[in-house]
C-alpha cells in the first residue's frame, strides 16, 4: 500500500506537469458539449414520436450530458492510458520499477488511481457546467449515477490496462487507442444518437463498451431507471480487460 | 566493509550444499528464448568486493546472464547462488540486498531527481536516507531537477544513487556507460570505484574494453552464450594475446635477433626495426641490444591488450 500510495502521488504531480494533458482532461468535454449544444439547442418537436424516441424523450443537450461524460472516460481510457503505460515500458521505465521492488498492484494501481481522478475531474467539469450553461437537469437518481459512474470509470481504466499490456509500443497504442475512440464515438451514442444509426451500425455499437457505459449513465442520470443488461455488459468488460491484463502484461 | 557481510553457508537447491562465502555463484546457466539459445552452460564465482566484468559482442547472453541474475528472467537450468539465495524462488528478499542498473531503462521525463530518490527509497526497508545518498553523489544540488533536463553524467550519478538506495551488497550494472562523452564515462569510472569502496560487490556488463581494463579484477568473456574465459586482465592478456611488440631504429642489419629468446618474427622498413614475440620480448631485447653496444633512444614496446583477447577469442572458437 506504501509504494501504491507514493507512486500514485508522483504520478498526479507528472500528470498535473504535463499541461497537455491537463487541457485535454478540463477542456475537451467542455468543447465537445458546447458545440452539440450549439448545433441541437435543447429543444425537440414533442409531438414527433420518432424523434422523441431518439432523444430519449428529452433535449439534446439533456441527452448529451450523460453521453459526454461516458466519452471522457473513453478518451482517458482509450487513448491516455494506453500510451502512458506503452511509453513506460518503451522507455524502460516499466523495468527500472521492476528491478526496484516496485510491485506490479502498485505500478497499474497508480495508474488506474490517476485516470480515475482524471475522469472525475471530467464528469465533475461536465455535471456542473452543463446545467449553468445550458441550463441542463442535474442528475435526476444521484445514487445511481455515481454508481454507473464508477463501474464506468473502472470499466474505461481496465480496458486502458488491457490495451497499455496487449499493445507493443506508445506509436501503436496512439493509432490503435484514437481509432477505438472515433469509432466509439461515433457508433455508441456519443455522437448521432443511436435512434439515427442504421442497423449494421447498431449492431457494431452494441459490442462496444462506450454504448453500454451511456446506456447506464443516461438511464440514471435521466431518471428512466437502472438499465441492468448494460450494467451486466459493463462488469464483463471490466473482468475481461482484467482478466487479459492479467495474461498480457509485460515489463519489458 | 566488505568481509564484515559474508554469507555463510548455504544449501544449494541440488543435491549437495554449496559451502561458500562468495556472493556469487552461478553453474551451468541455460536460457532459451523459444528456439534461440540465449545462454548455455555458463559458469563462474564472483567473490566479495570483486569488480567482476562481463565483456562480449552484442546478443553474446551477457544482459541475460545478469536478469537471470537479478531474479528478472527465470533460467531454463542451472544453479544460480546470491548472497545465499535462489534468485528463482526468493527474488524478493534478493530485491533488497542487490542493486541494479538495467540497460536502456530510463525515467519519467518529468520526475524530479529527489522524487526518484524518495520513491525508490520507500521500496525497500533497507534503504538509507535519500539526501546523504544525493550528497554523495553529487546529485543534491539537482535535487529539483526534472529528469529530462539532467546531462547524461548527471543522469548516471542518478542512477547509480538509485541503485545503492537501499545499501545493497552487490550490485549490477549493465552497459551503463553506453552513450557517454569520453569525459563523462571516466567521471563514471570513479563512482563505480566509488561503489566498491563502499563495500558492495559490482558485476559490470560493458563492451568497452579500455573500461574492463580499468576497472575490473577479473573478466568473463561471453560469446555465442558461453564463457569463453575468466581471467583477470593480465592473464587474459598473457594467454590470449600474448605476442608483443618491440620497435627501434638501428642501420646495421641484426641477424642475431631470431635467437634473442621470445622473439618470433622480425621484419625491418628502412632502419625501423620490428621484433614480434611473447614473454618478457622488451627486456630480451633490451639486454641483447644493450649487450652488443647497441643502445636505440627510441625503443619501445606494445603490449597485447584486452581488445586483442576479445578479438583473438572471437575470431577462432576452437581456442576457447
Amino acid at each position: 500500500m506504501r509504494a501504491l500510495w507514493r507512486l500514485t502521488w508522483v504520478e498526479v504531480k507528472l500528470f498535473a506537469r504535463e499541461p497537455m494533458a491537463v487541457i485535454f482532461a478540463f477542456a475537451f468535454p467542455f468543447f465537445v458539449l458546447f458545440i452539440m449544444a450549439s448545433v441541437f439547442g435543447n429543444e425537440i418537436e414533442a409531438d414527433d414520436p420518432e424523434e422523441v424516441e431518439v432523444w430519449r424523450g428529452v433535449g439534446p443537450t439533456d441527452y448529451y450530458v450523460p453521453a459526454y461524460i461516458g466519452l471522457v472516460m473513453a478518451s482517458i481510457g482509450l487513448i491516455t492510458l494506453p500510451m502512458r503505460i506503452t511509453s513506460y515500458r518503451e522507455q524502460g521505465v516499466l523495468r527500472r520499477f521492476r528491478a526496484a521492488g516496485v510491485p506490479l498492484p502498485a505500478v497499474l494501481g497508480s495508474q488506474v488511481a490517476v485516470s480515475l481522478g482524471m475522469m472525475v475531474i471530467g464528469a465533475i467539469t461536465i455535471g456542473v457546467t452543463s446545467p449553468l450553461a445550458y441550463g441542463t437537469e442535474g442528475p435526476q437518481s444521484l445514487a445511481q449515477t455515481g454508481a454507473a459512474l464508477v463501474l464506468g470509470a473502472f470499466a474505461f481504466a481496465a480496458i486502458g490496462i488491457f490495451l497499455g499490456s496487449a499493445l507493443p509500443s506508445a506509436r501503436s497504442a496512439q493509432g490503435a487507442g484514437l481509432i477505438l475512440f472515433f469509432v466509439m464515438m461515433m457508433i455508441s451514442g456519443a455522437g448521432p444518437p443511436r435512434g439515427v444509426l442504421n442497423d449494421a451500425m447498431q449492431t457494431v455499437g452494441n459490442t462496444l463498451p462506450l454504448t453500454h457505459v451511456v446506456l447506464l449513465l443516461q438511464g440514471a442520470w435521466l431518471g428512466q431507471g437502472w438499465d441492468w443488461s448494460a450494467f451486466w455488459l459493463v462488469n464483463g468488460f471490466l473482468g475481461g480487460a482484467g482478466i487479459l491484463t492479467w495474461r498480457l502484461f509485460r515489463w519489458s | 566493509m566488505a568481509s564484515s557481510r559474508c554469507t555463510v553457508a548455504a544449501m544449494g537447491s541440488g543435491n549437495q550444499p554449496i559451502l561458500s562465502t562468495r556472493p556469487i555463484s552461478v553453474s551451468r546457466l541455460r536460457k532459451t528464448y523459444r528456439d534461440v539459445v540465449a545462454v548455455d552452460d555458463v559458469s563462474f564465482e564472483v567473490d566479495h568486493g570483486e569488480i567482476f566484468g562481463i565483456i562480449g559482442p552484442n546478443g553474446s547472453g551477457k544482459t541475460t546472464t545478469v536478469e537471470c541474475l537479478q531474479g528478472l528472467r527465470n533460467p531454463d537450468s542451472g544453479e544460480v547462488d546470491i548472497l545465499g539465495l535462489d534468485p528463482r524462488t526468493q527474488r524478493k528478499a534478493l530485491r533488497n540486498r542487490i542493486g541494479s542498473q538495467l540497460q536502456e531503462s530510463s525515467l519519467p521525463d518529468r520526475i524530479r531527481v529527489w522524487e526518484a530518490l524518495d520513491l525508490f527509497a520507500a521500496m525497500s526497508p533497507r534503504s538509507r536516507d535519500w539526501e546523504s545518498l544525493a550528497r554523495d553523489w553529487g546529485i543534491y544540488e539537482k535535487r529539483h531537477s526534472a529528469f529530462a533536463t539532467l546531462s547524461g553524467g548527471q543522469r548516471q550519478r542518478l542512477f547509480i544513487a538509485l541503485a545503492l538506495v537501499n545499501q545493497p551488497e552487490v550490485v549490477f550494472l549493465d552497459e551503463m556507460t553506453a552513450g557517454l562523452d569520453p569525459a563523462a564515462r571516466h567521471d563514471a569510472w570513479g563512482l563505480i570505484r566509488g561503489v566498491r569502496e563502499q563495500g558492495a560487490t559490482v558485476v559490470l556488463v560493458t563492451h568497452f574494453m579500455e573500461e574492463a581494463e580499468a576497472l575490473c579484477d577479473r573478466v568473463a568473456v561471453f560469446k555465442r552464450g558461453t564463457v569463453l574465459a575468466v581471467d583477470t586482465v593480465p592473464g587474459l592478456v598473457a594467454k590470449y594475446a600474448g605476442e608483443s611488440t618491440v620497435r627501434f631504429t638501428h642501420d646495421a642489419d641484426l641477424p642475431w635477433l631470431d635467437d634473442v629468446e621470445g622473439v618470433e618474427r622480425v621484419t625491418r622498413q628502412g632502419d625501423r626495426v620490428v621484433v614480434r614475440g611473447s614473454g618478457p620480448l622488451l627486456a630480451h631485447v633490451a639486454a641483447a641490444l644493450v649487450g652488443r653496444g647497441i643502445v636505440p633512444v627510441d625503443l619501445r614496446v606494445e603490449l597485447g591488450t584486452l581488445e586483442d583477447v576479445f578479438l583473438n577469442l572471437s575470431a577462432g572458437d576452437e581456442r576457447a
